[in-house]
């Protein structure tokens, strides 16, 4: 009897789980950008090196670290295939969507691990272009401050629905916002349909 | 060739005991409802008469201290709800002792149900524990007030294994006028505990964490406490939770039990020289790697353990992969970021919090298995590693 015949994912998260792409292993690796987000005490953290082409402006090669979960690993092996050889301002368009459709979709709960690998590939885009004195092509995500007693961003708005918030109730809960004068319900509720309707329709 | 599974999650839910299977399949098809008159009825009502006296006198109780229950939750949310019964109809004896003590390392179903009393007029204190798992007796000394009603501390825990000193701990309790509740589900059946020894006055216990069947658990509440129903509706268990008695599980129950009693000394010892053997087996073949918990008051079979830089879900799915199986209180498996409550509260940093899984052993267990994750574990922690951005070889 064997117990794995059914996998807690897909068989393609389960094929990049077990064989992830592109890991980075080499010490002297010679990057033209690199990215790292979140941290270890989040639980999770990620870096993504890439080498550009410049002739063509394409990714040359897409490689990763990362302190996470199995979805966190299964995503980011399959954006770095994903992203090799394509022109630098698709790559930086990547999305979680396209990475968990790559993968044969990932359940709603493990979504906020697979966001990481692409939001490192957009800083290590970035950082190439700093690197190469092109400092006007950086592309900053400007977040927006939604509760001003409680100083709650836009982007933790985003980050609380993708760990599972689904109602207002969770979004105050998870990030306290609207917790002082209220104010800011109705933007809340207008941003938790906007990121539902990104990130799970 | 067939994989080799390993089981080492007996802290989550154990298999059947042979034996329990053995009985449970001879009683499968007494169906009679223990409340009624005839044969049928008075034929399981002494197969549920049976069973507790099983479970009576393995905790040193009286069979009608014991009051058969749904599960472990089902027990511990009795005994945290009396404080909050408010009602006239009732019978319980009000005393607006609103306060309940109880630990910042019990499990969810003592933890949501203290919040869900707080919500209701309850004051809840949490007591904090030492870096190896104990509460402290003095801030325990220190938390009891007048308005005190009842002290839950849970007797093992189910992450770390770490034993509570109940004894002591109950003194301080009724010194202070409160009653005691400890959760053991974790050490039932794992430690010898006898109730009147150690001075408690409700314990809870779950039969599938013995080798019983799921669905069952048992509550000891001593004879002249104050005691009000969670379940209202019937004179099933004396008036004290209704509905018809699950009789083919509280029979599962009671020969667990039985076999507990016979097998649980000898078994301590085996399991802990697996244990240590498993610990001993890390240490040598894996740098940079923590044990959470108690370096000797812990339950034989728990094994916590962080491995710098490794992540918790992905360490359990990549032995699961292997055919063993581990548990993770952290993190990503759950769908949350948030580490382990426990291993927050006994100060472990928190990225090794992340990186822990935890290893329960069970009376199937054997050295084979302990060589065969050895085999295992070396190799995936390295993997791990080497992917990961929080190692660095030293």
């Amino acid at each position: 009897m064997s117990t794995h015949q059914s996998w807690a994912y897909s068989e393609k998260v389960k094929d990049h789980f077990v064989n992830p792409r592109n890991v980075l292993k080499d010490d002297e690796y010679k990057e033209d950008g690199r990215g790292i987000v979140g941290n270890i005490q989040c639980g999770d953290e990620m870096l993504v090196v890439i080498k550009v082409d410049p002739e063509n402006g394409t990714i040359a090669d897409c490689k990763w670290k990362t302190y996470g979960c199995a979805s966190a690993i299964a995503s980011t092996s399959a954006m770095s295939e994903l992203v090799m050889g394509m022109p630098i301002d698709e790559a930086f368009g990547i999305g979680p969507k396209q990475i968990a459709s790559a993968l044969g979709q990932l359940p709603d709960n493990k979504i906020h691990c697979s966001v990481l690998g692409d939001k490192a590939l957009r800083a290590a885009i970035n950082d190439y272009y700093t690197r190469t004195g092109q400092p006007e092509k950086v592309i900053k995500e400007e977040s927006r401050i939604i509760c001003k007693c409680m100083n709650v961003t836009d982007h933790e708005i985003e980050e609380a629905i993708l760990e599972g918030a689904r109602t207002f109730l969770e979004l105050q809960e998870k990030t306290k916002m609207s917790t002082a004068c209220g104010k800011c319900k109705d933007d809340a509720e207008t941003l938790l349909k906007v990121y539902m309707k990104k990130h799970f329709s | 060739m067939e994989q080799r599974q390993v089981y080492l999650d007996n802290n989550a839910t154990t298999p059947l005991h042979p034996e329990v299977v053995r009985t449970l399949t001879e009683t499968m098809a007494c169906f009679g409802n223990p409340s009624s008159m005839h044969g049928f009825g008075r034929e399981a009502r002494g197969l549920v008469e049976e069973a507790r006296s099983n479970v009576a006198s393995f905790i040193g109780a009286l069979p009608e201290e014991v009051i058969f229950v749904g599960s472990g939750s089902e027990g511990n949310n009795t005994v945290l709800s009396i404080l909050a019964c408010q009602s006239g109809q009732c019978s319980c004896d009000r005393d607006h002792k609103i306060h309940i003590i109880t630990t910042a390392i019990e499990h969810p179903c003592i933890l949501e149900t203290s919040k869900c009393l707080e919500g209701h007029g309850s004051r809840v204190t949490y007591l904090g524990v030492d870096k190896h798992g104990k509460i402290r007796l003095d801030e325990l000394r220190a938390s009891l007030t007048p308005q005190t009603g009842v002290v839950s501390v849970m007797m093992a825990n189910n992450e770390i294994g770490t034993i509570q000193d109940i004894r002591e701990i109950a003194q301080i309790v009724h010194a202070g006028g409160a009653l005691f509740h400890t959760d053991a589900v974790q050490a039932f059946g794992k430690i010898p505990i006898n109730v009147v020894d150690l001075g408690i006055d409700f314990l809870t216990v779950s039969a599938h964490k013995i080798y019983g069947p799921k669905g069952v658990g048992a509550l000891y509440v001593r004879r002249g406490v104050r005691f009000c129903p969670l379940i209202h509706g019937g004179h099933q268990e004396r008036g004290r939770r209704a509905g018809t008695e699950n009789t083919l599980g509280i029979v599962g129950l009671g020969k667990a039990v039985e076999l507990r009693s016979r097998e649980m000394a000898e078994e301590a010892i085996r399991i802990a020289a697996l244990k240590k053997a498993l610990k001993e087996g890390i240490v040598e073949r894996i740098p940079d790697v923590w044990f959470n918990g108690h370096p000797t008051d812990c339950l034989a079979g728990t094994l916590n353990v962080s491995f710098e830089g490794a992540e918790g879900e992905s360490m359990l799915l990549y032995l699961d992969l292997e055919g063993i199986a581990v548990s993770t209180g952290s993190a990503c498996a759950s769908g949350s970021l948030d580490p382990s409550h426990v291993l927050m509260a006994t100060g472990v940093p928190v990225e090794r919090a992340h990186g822990s899984i935890r290893m329960s052993l069970g009376r199937e267990n054997t050295m084979e298995d302990v060589d065969y994750v050895l085999d295992k574990l070396p190799g995936i922690i390295n993997r791990i590693r080497e992917m990961s951005t929080a190692y660095t070889r030293r």
